[in-house]
C-alpha cells in the first residue's frame, strides 16, 4: 500500500503501510515531508487501514525520511486520531526525537471544552430580532449619552464642570481656523454650482439677475450651514471619534474615570463647546464665500454688474434667513460633536473598533444633520420665519 | 552540544535615528540552535538591535549576515527569502485585531504557500495546539487575555516553521507562571524545530532559564560591554554594571538566582 507526493525539490514524500504478522502495522515514511508539496493525507491512511485486516498496533519507520516540517506533524496527528477512534495502540518510538517532542507539545494542553465556538448561521428571524435589540440598546445608549452631556453642560453653566481651558481653545483652533481653507473651497464651489444651475433656467426668461437671490438665500438660509456641517462631520467629527476611540483602546479614559474625572466633562464638553461656538462663525464665513462664488458666475459669465448683483443679494436676503442659517449651524455643531464623541466613547478596544467608530461617527453626523435640517425647515415654515 | 555553526553574524553594527547614534560597533555571532539573549537596562537599545536584525531599521554602518549573506546589501528578493525564515513575536503580540486567531496564523501560510483550505485549517489548529490554544480559532484578539495574545503571537511566529525565532520582551506583562510556561515553550520549540532563537529581554528569570549565550548592551557607552553565557557572566564578569544588572543591584554576595 503506497501513496506518493509529487516530485519537486528533494525526494518525493511517500507513506507506505507494511503489515507484520503480529497484527502490527508499520507506517514507513520516506522522502522530504515539507509543506508546499503534495503530501499524502490522513484520509488516504483512513481508507487504507479501514480496508485492511485487524490491526492492534501502529509503529513508524522514518529511516528513509530526509526532511520534515508541520506537514508531517499534521499527518501524524491525524493518524493518531484515527488510531484512537479505532482503539489501536500507537508507538511513536520510530519517529525522530524532534517530531515526538512536537507531538507531545501539541497534545500537552488539552482543548478547553467550552473554547470552541459555534459558527453556524443564525436564522432570518433570529437576525432580525438581534438587530432590533441592538438598535433599541443603541438608542438607549445614545439617550444616556445625551443626558450625561446635558448634565455636563448644566454643570458648566453652574461653574462646576472641570476641563482644561487650553483644551477648549486648542479644539476651537483645530475645528475653526484650521478648517477655513476647506470651507472656503467647498463654499465657493457650491456657490458657483448653484449660480450655474440657476443661470441656465433663469436665462430662458431673461431673469439672470435673480441668480443673486437664488445664491444669496440658498447659501445664507441653508446650504452654507449644511455644507459646513458635512465638512465638519468628515473632518472634525471623525477626528473626535478616532481620538476618543484610541484613548479608549489605550485605557486613557479608564484612567480618567478612576481619578474621579468625568470623561464627559473633561473630553466631551470642550469638544462640544468648541464646535457649538465655531460652527456659526464658519457658516457665516461660508455664506460670504458662497455668495462670492455666485458673484464670480454672475459678473464673469452672465455679464451682470457687481453693484447690481450686490444690491439684488442685499434686498433678497433677510435677517431672518441669516438667523435661521446661524441657528442651524449651531445645532449641527452640537450634533457633529455629540455623534463623534459618542461613537468614540462607545468604541471597543481594538484598532478595528476605532475604524468602525470613525465611520459610524461620520454616518451618524451626516444623517442627523439632514434630519435636523428637515425639522428646522418644517418648523420655520409653520412659524412663517 | 553539537559543534557550533555560525547562523547569524552581526558585524560592526551601528544604528542611529538621524544624527542620534543609538548603538555603535556591535559585533557578535549567534550559532545555529542557540538561544541567544540580547539584554541590558531600559532604553539601552535592545529592541533597536532586533529591528535592525529583522530588516525593519537600516543600520548606518555594519552588516547582519544570515548563513553568510548580508541582509542589508542583499537584493530585494534575497531579503524576502531571508525574512521568510524568520518568526517574530512582538512585545504586544501584534496580532491583527480585525482577524480571528485562525486568520492571523493563516495569513503568513497563505502568503508563502499554496495550501488547500483543509491543509490550512489543519496547520492552523496544530500551531494553536502547540501553544496551548486549541479550540480558540474563531476568537478575536480583543476577546482573549494578554498571556493568550502572546501565545497566539507565538503560534503566528511559528506558522512557517521558521529557522530563526525572534522574541521581543516575551515575558513582558505576563504573570510569573505564564512567563515560566512561555520560557519552557521557547526551549521546547527550539529543541523540536531546531530553530535558532534570539530573545530581547531584561527579565532575569528568563535570561538564566533559557539563554545559552548573550550580549549585554550599555546605555552609557552605547555598545556591548559583556558577552557570553549568562550564568558565566553572573559568576565571572568584572564589570560592575553587568554584576549590578544580573544581581538586581544586590551584588554578587547576595545572589537570588535559583
Amino acid at each position: 500500500m503506497t501513496t506518493a507526493g509529487d516530485m519537486q525539490l528533494g525526494e518525493k514524500a511517500e507513506m507506505t503501510l507494511v503489515r507484520l504478522p503480529d497484527s502490527t502495522l508499520t507506517v514507513r515514511i520516506s522522502g522530504e515531508w515539507k509543506l508546499g508539496r503534495q503530501l499524502p493525507q490522513g484520509e488516504e491512511f483512513r481508507s487504507q487501514i479501514e480496508s485492511a485486516e485487524t490491526v492492534s498496533r501502529i509503529t513508524f519507520n522514518t529511516q528513509a525520511m530526509t526532511g520534515w516540517d508541520s506537514g508531517l506533524i499534521t499527518l501524524l496527528l491525524e493518524i493518531i486520531e484515527i488510531a484512537s477512534e479505532m482503539h489501536i495502540a500507537v508507538e511513536k518510538d520510530g519517529l525522530p526525537a524532534g517530531v515526538q517532542r512536537i507531538l507531545a507539545l501539541a497534545s500537552a494542553v488539552p482543548e478547553r471544552k467550552d473554547a470552541r465556538r459555534e459558527t453556524g448561521r443564525m436564522s432570518f428571524l433570529d437576525r432580525v430580532g438581534a438587530f432590533a435589540i441592538f438598535l433599541w440598546n443603541s438608542m438607549l445608549e445614545m439617550l444616556d449619552f445625551i443626558g450625561e452631556a446635558s448634565v455636563a453642560f448644566l454643570r458648566l453653566l453652574l461653574g462646576k464642570a472641570h476641563f482644561r481651558p487650553s483644551d477648549l481653545l486648542l479644539t476651537m483652533q483645530e475645528c475653526g481656523a484650521q478648517a477655513l481653507p476647506i470651507v472656503s473651497l467647498i463654499s465657493i464651489l457650491v456657490g458657483i454650482i448653484l449660480a450655474f444651475i440657476g443661470a441656465i433656467q433663469l436665462k430662458i426668461f431673461g431673469a439672470q439677475i435673480y441668480v443673486a437671490s437664488l445664491v444669496g438665500i440658498g447659501m445664507v438660509r441653508a446650504l452654507a450651514a449644511v455644507m459646513t456641517g458635512i465638512i465638519m462631520a468628515g473632518r472634525t467629527g471623525a477626528s473626535f471619534a478616532a481620538q476618543l476611540g484610541t484613548m479608549q483602546v489605550n485605557e486613557e479614559i479608564d484612567a480618567l474615570k478612576t481619578l474621579g474625572i468625568s470623561p464627559m466633562e473633561f473630553l466631551v464638553l470642550p469638544r462640544m463647546l468648541a464646535l457649538f461656538l465655531m460652527m456659526p462663525l464658519l457658516s457665516l464665513y461660508a455664506d460670504l464665500m458662497g455668495i462670492l462664488g455666485g458673484v464670480i458666475v454672475g459678473v464673469w459669465m452672465l455679464d451682470l454688474n457687481f453693484m447690481e448683483y450686490s444690491n439684488r443679494t442685499r434686498s433678497a436676503v433677510s435677517l431672518n434667513d441669516l438667523w435661521v442659517g446661524l441657528f442651524s449651524a449651531a445645532v449641527f455643531g452640537v450634533l457633529v460633536a455629540l455623534a463623534g464623541c459618542f461613537r468614540g466613547i462607545q468604541c471597543g478596544r481594538s484598532a478595528a473598533a476605532v475604524g468602525e467608530a470613525t465611520t459610524s461617527a461620520v454616518v451618524t453626523s451626516i444623517v442627523s444633520i439632514v434630519v435636523a435640517m428637515a425639522v428646522i425647515t418644517v418648523v420655520c415654515n409653520v412659524l412663517n420665519i | 552540544m553539537e559543534k557550533a555553526e555560525p547562523h547569524i553574524v552581526v558585524e560592526d553594527l551601528t544604528v542611529a535615528y538621524a544624527s542620534n547614534v543609538i548603538l555603535h560597533d556591535l559585533t557578535f555571532t549567534i550559532n545555529r540552535g542557540d538561544i541567544f539573549i540580547i539584554m541590558g537596562g531600559s532604553g539601552c537599545g535592545k529592541t533597536t538591535v532586533l529591528r535592525s536584525m529583522v530588516g525593519l531599521l537600516q543600520p548606518t554602518r555594519g552588516q547582519v549576515l544570515y548563513d553568510g549573506l548580508n541582509f542589508w546589501s542583499a537584493e530585494h528578493e534575497e531579503q524576502k527569502n531571508i525574512t521568510r525564515k524568520f518568526g517574530i513575536l512582538y512585545q504586544s503580540g501584534a496580532l491583527w485585531s480585525s482577524f480571528t486567531l485562525a486568520e492571523n496564523i493563516a495569513l503568513p501560510l497563505q502568503q508563502y504557500m499554496d495550501l488547500s483550505p483543509g491543509q490550512l485549517k489543519k496547520i492552523v489548529s496544530l500551531k494553536l495546539a502547540l501553544v496551548g490554544l486549541a479550540g480558540f480559532e474563531e476568537y478575536y484578539p480583543s476577546e482573549i487575555s494578554g498571556g493568550m495574545k502572546k501565545r497566539a503571537g507565538l503560534a503566528r511566529a511559528i506558522a512557517l516553521d521558521p529557522e530563526i525565532l525572534f522574541f521581543d520582551e516575551p515575558s513582558a506583562g505576563l504573570d510569573p507562571i505564564s512567563a515560566h510556561l512561555l520560557d519552557e515553550l521557547i526551549i521546547e520549540l527550539r529543541n523540536s524545530l531546531g530553530a535558532t532563537v534570539v530573545v530581547v529581554t531584561h527579565e532575569l528569570a528568563s535570561i538564566f532559564a533559557i539563554g545559552n549565550n548573550s550580549v549585554f548592551l550599555d546605555a552609557d557607552t552605547k555598545t556591548i560591554i559583556a558577552a557570553g553565557e549568562p550564568r558565566k557572566l553572573l559568576s565571572e564578569s568584572k564589570d560592575p554594571k553587568v554584576i549590578n544588572f544580573l544581581t538586581r543591584g544586590e551584588g554578587r554576595a547576595q545572589e537570588v538566582i535559583r
